[in-house]
């Protein structure tokens, strides 16, 4: 598994409409348990994919691949076109080393299921810290940066408090302009609703709404809310098996499934709701 | 001398004082256990002169040293009219001390039992005493063993002690020997591994088998 | 039946109050190696490299499995040996120091591990630089549940400092056996000791349990 051909694969990705984010048959098993299958996926700039499907599927290994949470044991990532999860050495791609991750990570943000909000720094402090401490940012320009976004969040007037006197739906705003304080080009968002209680929902997703809007961001979302995904999505990819088993528009996956698993899968959610 | 001649020549007063050693830690651990139960409960018992005397008992155990209990049990202690014997009095010291330690974790893993099961055994009508033996206690157990592990190689540690009133042990002889060979890392130093050995390879294992066997029994495994 | 002589214990309790000096002494210095040489020790374990982590480990389990006094006494006699004579002093200040440092590198190895593996990631994916994670993200809130075990061990070495009385070290077991074998007296001098060790102990036990409260409220974690 570790030794998979990548020598076919390009240094870079160059040309017209290079994707925002391209895996080329990246591969990932823990022992003999395979999760990702030679996956093909390429999300181009300021699309909005949403990946679906039944748990241990290997959704969100693909989001934590993206963000160097996993390694990967074949294959490439590219992000903007340039590898990510590899880097040339005299011509060849070579597992990236720490320097050239850190580089290619500064362009992609993510926000967690349970949050991660820092227990021990205010809701400032949390969106502050990157800024500050790996941009390089001054804390003047860190701090208007910041509350600009906890505002954009609808958050401006909990900026003091500490996430333990914040109820799940505000952390997690406060987490997404966390990550959008880095700027980064691509947005990961991690079944960010799953740990939700049901009436908060709505805060989360509308602040994400926003985004498609207002933002030029490239996003990549794992959700369990078919309905959100449907009004919000460029694309849908349906995960079966560590494979993309079908991929389409919201109308054409949804309204109109091809494959037998997509269509059990999505009246089995259905019953559910 | 060699290691196997220093072996040869004094094997024989090291297994003996292993012997008294592990005589020592199991009338201790015996000692302790009771004392952890019967200070545990008192602990929580409604009747605060009850609590009291065992809140003073943990106290005094947990807040000085096991040597300057030992010294006071066997020094202090005839004046009072109650004269131990060295080897008793070694146990004796060992097993109050650690039964104060062991109180806590009986206290804190009968307080862990859930809320309901106590709920559950009233609802059934049981008696207090019937609750507690039935119901809580047998799971409380579970709950504090590993914990017991731990508190048991702090006890075998603490029978190292009694060499300090002249009780025979594996610490005593080898003292001894040390005193009048000089040979001081082969003394001292066979000394850790055989404590090693009985804290690592004998006291672990047990309690895993004692953990495993308890848990068959309740049904949990 | 009991005689406690009143105008003996006013004539040795100063001698006594003096040796409590060096037996706090004696436990800070070895409260202080232990601290940082616990630190060391934890953080020894999280390295990569696979041989280091195991032995470090290993000798935390055996010195944690092995009675102290015997450990006093290896220090002590094995020196000399070799031809290094240590005192008493510096003999029982490196055994106690690195007995405790064994325990409290498994206290703070708990703290480490109890910080959930959200917080890494989330220090990963702002792309904080490993100094930036560990001491900002990943110490403050290692600390909090660490400071338990660190308080109940600084008691415990307190506790301990009477093991150094068998190699010479002047503090106040010491001493009180010292008073022992000169008057042939034993309840005034056991039992003051006895006292003067609640005295301190049962309210550093307090003050820690407060001091443990007040951090955690002052990191916002309360």
């Amino acid at each position: 598994m570790e030794k998979a051909d990548i020598s076919g694969l390009p240094l870079r990705l160059e040309g017209d409409n290079v994707p925002m984010v391209s895996f080329k048959k990246v591969t990932k098993a823990y022992g003999d348990l395979v999760v990702l299958d030679a996956l093909d996926l390429d999300v181009g700039q300021g699309e909005m994919v949403t990946i679906i499907g039944p748990s241990g599927s290997g959704k969100t290994t693909v989001l934590r691949m993206l963000m160097t949470l996993e390694t990967i044991n074949g294959g490439v990532i590219y992000v903007d076109g340039e590898p990510l999860t590899h880097m040339e050495r005299g011509g060849k791609l070579v597992r990236a080393d720490n320097r050239h991750l850190r580089k290619i990570r500064s362009k992609i943000g993510m926000c967690f299921q349970h949050f991660n909000l820092f227990p021990h720094m205010t809701a400032l402090e949390n969106c502050m810290e990157g800024p500050v401490h790996v941009l390089g940012l001054s804390r003047k320009e860190a701090q208007e940066r910041s509350e600009e976004l906890l505002a954009l969040v609808g958050m401006a007037d909990k900026r003091n408090q500490h996430p333990s006197r914040l109820s799940g739906g505000q952390q997690q705003r406060v987490a997404i302009a966390r990550a959008l304080a880095m700027r980064p080009k691509v947005m990961l968002f991690d079944e960010v609703t799953s740990a939700l209680d049901p009436e908060v929902i709505g805060e989360v997703t509308n602040v994400i709404r926003q985004l498609v809007g207002e933002h030029n961001l490239t996003m990549l979302m794992v959700t369990h809310q078919m309905g959100f995904a449907k009004d919000i999505s460029d694309r849908v990819c349906f995960f079966f098996g560590g494979r993309i088993e079908e991929q389409g528009t919201p109308e054409e996956l949804f309204g109109n499934p091809q494959k037998e698993r997509t269509q059990q899968f999505l009246s089995a959610v259905k019953e559910a709701t | 001398m060699s290691y196997l001649e220093f072996l040869s020549q004094y094997g024989d007063r090291i297994v003996s004082g292993t012997l008294i050693t592990v005589a020592l830690t199991v009338l201790a651990a015996l000692l302790a256990m009771a004392i952890a139960l019967a200070a545990g409960l008192m602990r929580m018992a409604r009747n605060p002169a009850v609590r009291g005397v065992a809140t003073v008992y943990i106290e005094i155990f947990r807040g000085t040293s096991l040597l300057v209990q030992l010294y006071w049990i066997f020094f202090v202690l005839p004046l009072f009219g109650i004269s131990l014997e060295k080897f008793t009095a070694g146990f004796v010291a060992v097993g109050m001390n650690l039964g104060a330690y062991g109180a806590e974790l009986v206290r804190g893993a009968i307080q862990s039992v859930p809320r309901g099961q106590w709920e559950a055994a009233l609802a059934l009508n049981m008696s207090p005493a019937k609750r507690m033996r039935r119901v809580i206690l047998p799971q409380a157990i579970l709950i504090m063993l590993p914990s017991w592990g731990n508190l048991l190689i702090e006890l075998l540690k603490g029978t190292a002690l009694v060499a300090l009133i002249s009780v025979t042990d594996l610490m005593f002889q080898v003292k001894q020997i040390n005193g009048t060979t000089f040979m001081s890392a082969e003394a001292f130093g066979t000394a850790l591994i055989i404590y090693y050995v009985l804290a690592r390879f004998m006291i672990t294992p047990f309690m895993r088998w004692l953990e495993g066997f308890m848990m068959r029994k309740m049904g949990r495994a | 039946m009991l005689d406690w002589r009143w105008d003996f214990t006013w004539e040795i309790l100063p001698r006594l109050l003096a040796a409590t000096g060096n037996t706090l002494l004696a436990a800070g210095i070895g409260y202080a190696i232990a601290v940082v040489l616990g630190l060391v020790l934890a953080l020894a374990q999280r390295t990569p490299f696979k041989p280091l982590t195991i032995a470090v480990r290993e000798s935390v389990e055996f010195i944690r499995s092995t009675p102290l006094v015997l450990q006093i006494f290896f220090v002590f006699y094995v020196g000399p040996q070799f031809g290094i004579r240590l005192s008493p002093w510096t003999a029982g200040m490196i055994a106690i120091g690195l007995h405790y440092a064994a325990y409290l590198s498994e206290v703070y190895r708990g703290g480490l591990e109890s910080v959930p593996k959200g917080q890494w990631e989330a220090a990963k994916s702002l792309n904080l630089s490993m100094s930036r994670t560990y001491f900002r993200v990943i110490l403050p809130q290692a600390l909090p549940p660490s400071l338990a075990g660190m308080g109940n061990y600084l008691v415990g070495i307190f506790k301990d400092t009477p093991m150094l009385s068998v190699i010479g070290v002047a503090e106040l077991m010491h001493t009180a056996n010292a008073i022992g074998s000169e008057t042939y007296r034993f309840l005034e001098p056991f039992t003051l000791v006895g006292i003067i060790f609640l005295l301190i102990s049962l309210p550093t036990a307090a003050l820690i349990r407060l001091f443990e409260a007040w951090t955690r409220r002052k990191l916002g974690l309360g």
